[in-house]
């Protein structure tokens, strides 16, 4: 076997809410297959374009969550197209679909209709709120849903607006809930023979990532706010830095980190204050060290040094002292330094995938899942618009190409 | 009660903070038998943070770690005694999947790394996630959340205009790690029905969160563009962003199409700005996109998030209310999910945990039993899982730490 799911297809009907399920099950080996409407998926006109040319064949996002698929195109709505959709489901193992809730039943093709063709099909849907409750029909893009999850109340600085992770996030982590339930769902299907549908929600994927949010006001009753560069909650009304400034940009430090460490005696920040002519009192001040006893006053103090010994350095600098050192400083990556970063280089992380129709390869995020018991995936670039339709539809459903040409005209490939 | 898909599937957990815990809380949560490995020496992170049942501090009253940990047993082990790395072994012997995100290099010292634990344990699972991976020069540095998050590139995509980058929330990357490392498990597991064989599996945390940040990696490698710092601002929708409500609270809203925004200007019952020619059109409303988001919190201000997110939703337009957490504890929508967990426990009484995102119609996760205290089943897992002699088990349990 030279992939772990050679063996099974999925048909991938998703927008950008649920891409990266598809994306996922491909990278491990499945056959999946885009299925779009004729013209192709809305989700292509989402930026950032190659070389900034907005064109649906050219979306740097698209590329990014559809690599190792295939794609056709076919209205699956339409009269013409809803009985060739029906014989892909007869031998396809798994459907992705992050259409409203009701669409699919309005259309003829829920989970129920699909049973009947396929007895184990797998139908996984990947709503905003998902299939039941008061709000499952209402809309939501990422932000929404981040809002809604109790996530971005949590992002940003205290004095301003709750703000978001600039690049989309609340449907990735929907998209690999949706591959994990899908995968049970597929497991379970070879102990027992029986397909199912797994209704997978938005919100409910992020709100675990409030972290101990939730614990905090049903123990305590009280509700966590945002706190920017600054952790809170390790003292008593203490905020503490976490993002410092350095010589050429900002490094990540967690004060505590290094205190604790300090005190545990194999302490690295206290010998660099101490070498550097900093601090020379770290040392005692450090002694019956309490963190629940420091006022705000008092705490800044301690920061002060830190922020000076910071100052001097680079990032690179910082890192790569605080490793010698074992005092965790971390530097504030921008792309280029996250592309620079030796780690990834030395791990063969970055991937060139051929795109020949644009007279170019481009660098993309490798695969992070690596199989003792599969070869790394090479990655094929994300399909084009109805690029495997002739693959398809005439080499595996046997339509002649004059039906072919016929459907194309009716607008339904 | 219908049938756990995962009954049966014997996981040994050498996990701790969130990343691991929650990849085997999954596992555990469609019927798996988990066996969290912890010590009383060097207890996990969330054992010792607060919150704490009655504000007393304890490894068992953490409601925090009770969240993440429902449906497992907990062993104390201490590796460094004989005894403890024995029953370690047996128990590595004993699982069809070990989960551990330790610092690469420190399992194979225990003799409990992938190659050791293969040799009588041929077909064995083992997924690795360490923040790095487990090769390259970086692999042994240890890694905690935000440093990660630092690492990844998520600081670099959050910060308003004009000003320094700030953090988002939370370990970012703890949280992606299992939408990676759940399918790659379930893979394993299912190849090793169908063939047999067992394997390792490697998963980096940080090549996990870039995945997250594709898009902006491509921006970069394709068009040597970097956007941090937009705020809440999205090159698709506008007004896009978090609005100001009564009583200091916030409101998404998030509008894309025309039609969106024509729907928009008539729930706000001012359909006529729809047509003026400052926010007709979207280049339009990009281009004056201060004057549009102040005109938006000139309505939103005046009600409160809920009133806006319903008004919205009735026309169609995408809003939601941010919710802090006890709005998220009090949503009917996640009720309606029943979202939230409610379980017995012994000291913290009723524990609350969640359930999985996803919802499977023949197999769905179950709270079965809430978290463990800390070697709540040492005794347990070593007769029932181990058929431990009675004399290894006094020695076991006199050694516990």
């Amino acid at each position: 076997m030279n992939s772990l799911l050679e063996d099974i297809r999925v048909l991938d009907l998703t927008d950008e809410k649920g891409s990266l399920c598809g994306r996922i099950l491909a990278e491990m080996g499945a056959d999946v297959i885009k299925v779009e409407k004729p013209g192709g998926d809305a989700s292509r006109k989402i930026g950032p374009f190659y070389h900034d040319e907005p064109d649906p064949d050219k979306s740097l996002t698209w590329f990014a969550y559809n690599l190792n698929k295939r794609g056709i195109t076919l209205d699956i709505a339409s009269n013409n197209g809803w009985p060739i959709f029906l014989k892909l489901i007869k031998k396809a193992d798994i459907v992705i679909e992050s259409f409203p809730v009701g669409y699919m039943q309005q259309i003829g093709l829920d989970y129920i209709v699909l049973k009947t063709i396929n007895p184990r099909i797998i139908m996984t849907s990947i709503t905003p709120f998902g299939q039941t409750g008061p709000y499952k029909d209402f809309v939501a893009s990422d932000i929404v849903v981040q809002a809604m999850s109790g996530y971005l109340h949590l992002c940003g600085d205290p004095d301003q607006a709750p703000m978001r992770i600039s690049i989309p996030q609340a449907y990735l982590h929907a998209g690999g809930e949706a591959a994990t339930a899908t995968m049970v769902a597929l497991y379970h299907r070879e102990n027992s023979g029986e397909g199912q549908y797994v209704d997978v929600s938005a919100q409910q994927s992020m709100v675990r990532n409030t972290v101990n949010a939730v614990p905090l006001w049903l123990t305590y009753g009280e509700i966590l706010e945002r706190s920017g560069a600054f952790r809170v909650g390790l003292g008593k009304n203490l905020r503490a830095r976490q993002t410092w400034a350095c010589k050429d940009g900002f490094v990540n430090f967690l004060f505590v980190a290094g205190i604790l460490a300090s005190v545990a005696g194999s302490s690295g920040l206290t010998d660099w204050l101490q070498e550097e002519g900093i601090a020379t009192d770290y040392e005692s001040r450090l002694k019956d060290f309490d963190i629940s006893k420091f006022t705000q006053e008092e705490w800044e103090e301690m920061e002060a040094p830190v922020a000076r010994l910071f100052l001097k350095y680079t990032k690179q600098e910082l890192f790569d002292e605080g490793n010698k050192r074992r005092v965790s400083i971390c530097p504030v990556h921008s792309p280029q330094e996250v592309l620079d970063y030796p780690q990834l280089e030395a791990r063969g992380f970055w991937t060139e995938v051929r795109h020949e129709e644009l007279g170019s390869s481009i660098k993309y995020p490798g695969s992070c899942i690596r199989f003792s018991e599969m070869p790394a995936p090479g990655l094929r670039r994300a399909p084009l618009i109805g690029e495997h339709n002739m693959e398809i539809y005439r080499n595996e459903l046997g339509l002649s190409a004059a039906e072919i040409s016929r459907l194309q005209k009716l607008n339904i490939i | 009660m219908s049938k756990l898909p995962l009954e049966g599937i014997k996981v040994l957990d050498f996990t701790w903070v969130i990343a691991g815990p929650l990849i085997t809380k999954c596992l555990a949560d469609y019927g798996a038998t988990v066996i969290r490995v912890e010590s009383m020496a060097r207890p996990c992170f969330l054992r010792v943070s607060g919150p704490f049942k009655d504000r007393v501090v304890g490894p068992d009253n953490t409601t925090y770690f009770a969240y993440f940990n429902p449906n497992k047993y907990s062993a104390s082990l201490n590796l460094k005694k004989p005894v403890g790395l024995r029953t370690a072994r047996k128990l590595a012997d004993w699982a069809d999947i070990i989960v551990e995100n330790y610092v690469p290099g420190k399992l194979a010292k225990l003799g409990l790394d992938y190659e050791s634990v293969k040799k009588t344990n041929p077909d064995v699972i083992m997924l690795s996630t360490s923040g790095q991976g487990q090769t390259g020069p970086m692999a042994a540095i240890p890694m905690t959340g935000m440093i990660l998050v630092a690492l990844t590139g998520f600081m670099f995509y959050s910060g308003w205009p004009g000003e320094d980058s700030t953090q988002p929330f939370g370990p970012v990357n703890d949280f992606v790690t299992p939408s990676f490392a759940l399918p790659a498990i379930m893979a394993a597991l299912r190849h090793r029905k169908l063939t047999g064989r067992g394997q390792s599996i490697d998963l980096s945390q940080l090549e996990a969160g870039i995945q997250f940040l594709a898009p902006g990696m491509l921006d970069y490698t394709v068009n040597q563009r970097q956007t941090g710092n937009v705020g809440n601002s999205s090159p698709e929708a506008a007004p896009h962003g978090v609005y100001p409500c009564a009583d200091s609270r916030w409101c998404a809203i998030a509008v894309f199409s025309d039609n969106e925004w024509k729907a928009f200007c008539t729930a706000m019952d001012h359909p006529d700005t729809a047509d003026d020619p400052l926010f007709s059109t979207f280049a339009c409303r990009k281009r004056n996109e201060d004057r549009l988001n102040e005109m938006v919190g000139q309505w939103t201000i005046k009600h409160t998030p809920e009133h806006i997110m319903q008004t919205l939703q009735n026309a169609g337009v995408q809003a939601g209310v941010v919710q802090n957490s006890r709005d998220v504890c009090e949503d009917p929508q996640l009720k309606a999910r029943n979202h939230f967990w409610s379980m017995k426990h012994p000291v913290i009484g009723d524990s609350i945990s969640f359930g999985e995102p996803a919802i499977l119609s023949e197999t769905p996760a179950q709270p079965l039993r809430p978290a463990p205290c800390l070697g709540e089943h040492t005794e347990f897992v070593a007769s029932e899982f181990l058929n431990m002699s009675e004399q290894e088990l006094i020695e076991l349990l006199s050694d516990e730490s």
